[in-house]
């Protein structure tokens, strides 16, 4: 066991802890540390507070309108083969508060049975603030147990507000279908990026449904994957724009072994004024990509592993 | 050293037989500088590529300081020594200049040492060093970068796919410099350059002309450049200007 502020934790969870949200030891500002089904630890501050919810799994976390530069880390670690969980946190962000976000789980399972953390996010996001919101997803472990994430997001976003979006899924994680959906008022600004790299059997669905309803509303969400050995992916990113409003949406993917992708691209607009445009690109590693690197020195395999690398970077 | 033997090599275009290389021998002696002009279409880069690994000749044989490399692969060669900055570079989403030349380096360079490959091909580090190596750089600021990682590689052979290609506001001089310092810096190093351009002739030690595939003239830069002056193989500077002017 190593200590973990004022908590003990063992190795595994530790280093789970690094993977999806970075951290070495406590963070700074307000924290959630939920482990194995339970909150292992948590911590307000004057501006952010963070309560368990009543007859349900998972916590309501209130930020203070005006709150700037401030984050709360809720991190989710699972060591224990085939628990299952649904947890709600739902983030109730003030007028003009300014935060970070981050958010991440990591599954490892060494044993026969599935693990799944099923996690739903509903963000609040106040008249002008801005919010940054980072997930990572990781899986390890070698049980012959599944480690499963079905998240589901729902942002309300008013007037004016921004929320950034970076979600990392790229090792480890054997079947997750995430769902995002959006709701932007007038001004609102919705950025998403978002990186995934499946690889053996693995499957995963990333579904968005972003209905922009205010004038001046935008939402650019954009995706970067690699599917490799015999995994599946499908990305399926749906835009409405009901009013004067701006919207894009990308899929940049590569296709690796027996990997395979379907791109599902969704626009509809029913403003005049609403500006739709969707992108998507399907294929190998540039056969140049790899001979320019081989001509430097690196063999083939390692050639591939860098242009994966950067491309999800 | 390098060696080439009877080199050919062909490719099936409409179901048609196509030589491009012809029964090429040549000889590349260390400490050299060599610039292979030609027409275009003449195979200068075919040649090249077959130097590198990239294309396998269908008959002849490539010997490195006397060791047959005919079968080995791209890595393998680049491992012994020898580099090549493309005519026409590759783009890369997502990787950095700093990691491609730290992959060049094939060591971990510190940030200061990967900005002196930067700023030796006229390049103002702190701008590209973290740029990523896509369509948003220009078609010269690629062409530099790719000379810059072949600078970072340090290879015993060098070889440059017309380097003054898109090159602009850069001048030239500073393009021959790169040549000059690469040559002292690294021992028994050759540099096999591809270009037109009249200035770059102008520091060969010696001078070889492709035309359809096969070698047609070989000497010394004295001997022969007199020979290609007023020549397309032979483009004189001020043209360059213009031709990027235009670009
Ligand atoms: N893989 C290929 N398939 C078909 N034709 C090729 C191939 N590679 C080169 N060629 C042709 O060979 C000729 C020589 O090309 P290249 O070596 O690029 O000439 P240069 O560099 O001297 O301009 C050209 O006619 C080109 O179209
Ligand atoms: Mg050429």
């Amino acid at each position: 066991m190593v200590q973990f502020g004022n908590i003990q934790i063992d190795e595994i969870q530790m280093r789970l802890l690094k993977e999806v949200a970075d951290l070495h030891s406590v963070p700074e500002g307000a924290f959630n540390i939920r482990s194995n089904g339970k909150s292992a630890a948590r911590f307000s501050t004057a501006n952010i507070e963070i309560e368990p919810k009543e007859g349900a799994s998972g916590i309501d976390v209130h930020i203070k309108p005006g709150t700037k530069n401030e984050s709360v880390h809720i991190p989710v670690v699972m060591t224990q083969s085939g628990l299952t969980e649904l947890v709600y946190n739902d983030f109730h962000i003030g007028e003009g508060a300014d935060v970070t976000i981050v958010a991440g789980c990591g599954i490892d399972n060494c044993g026969p049975k599935d693990s799944e953390h099923d996690g739903i996010h509903r963000f609040y996001v106040g008249k002008g603030a801005k919010v940054r919101y980072v997930e990572k997803h990781y899986g390890s472990g070698t049980g012959s147990g599944k480690r499963i994430l079905n998240p589901g997001t729902e942002v309300y976003m008013e007037e004016d507000s921004t929320m950034e979006m970076e979600m990392v899924q790229i090792k480890g994680v054997d079947d997750t279908d995430r769902t995002t959906t959006a709701d932007l008022a007038a001004g609102a600004k919705l950025v998403v990026r978002e990186r995934l790299m499946t690889h053996d059997k693995q499957r995963a669905i990333s579904t968005y449904v972003v209905n922009l309803n205010g004038a001046g509303a935008t939402a650019d969400v954009v995706s970067r994957s690699v599917a490799r050995d015999d995994s599946y992916q499908k990305f399926d990113a749906k835009i409405i724009g009901n009013a004067p409003c701006s919207g894009h949406t990308e899929c940049d993917s590569i296709i690796m072994d027996n990997g395979r992708i379907l791109a599902v691209p969704g626009l509809e607009a029913n403003d005049v004024d609403a500006a739709l445009v969707h992108e998507a690109a399907i294929g190998k590693i540039a056969g140049d990509q790899i001979i320019k690197l081989m001509t430097l020195g690196l063999t083939e395999q390692e050639a591939e592993e860098q242009i994966i690398n950067g491309f999800l970077k | 050293m390098l060696e080439l033997k009877n080199i050919s090599f062909g490719v099936e275009d409409d179901g048609q037989e196509k030589e491009i290389i012809r029964d090429v021998s040549l000889t590349l002696p260390d400490n050299k500088l060599i610039v292979v002009t030609g027409p275009n279409g003449g195979g200068k880069s075919t040649l090249a590529r077959i130097i590198a690994g990239i294309e396998t000749p269908s008959s002849g044989q490539i010997l490195l300081d006397g060791e047959d490399i005919t079968h080995l692969s791209i890595t393998e060669r680049a491992k012994k020594g020898i580099g090549f900055a493309f005519q026409q570079p590759v783009r890369f989403k997502g990787l950095q200049v700093l990691d491609l030349i730290r992959l060049a380096a094939g060591k971990h360079l510190t940030v200061m040492d990967a900005c002196s490959y930067l700023s030796k091909v006229g390049l103002c580090a702190r701008d590209y060093i973290n740029r990523e190596v896509n369509s948003s750089l220009s078609g010269g600021e690629l062409k530099r970068i790719e000379i810059a990682t072949v600078l970072a590689k340090a290879p015993s052979l060098a070889i440059f796919d017309e380097p003054e290609a898109g090159i602009d506001l850069w001048s030239f001089q500073n393009l021959i410099e790169v040549f000059q310092r690469l040559r002292e810096h690294i021992k028994d190093s050759s540099i096999l350059i591809i270009s037109h351009q009249e200035r770059i002739l102008n520091i060969a030690d010696e001078i070889i002309v492709l035309r359809d595939g096969q070698l047609v003239r070989r000497g010394s830069r004295d001997e022969i450049l007199p020979e290609l002056i007023g020549t397309s193989a032979a483009i004189p500077a001020c043209r360059v200007a213009e031709e990027s002017e235009a670009m």
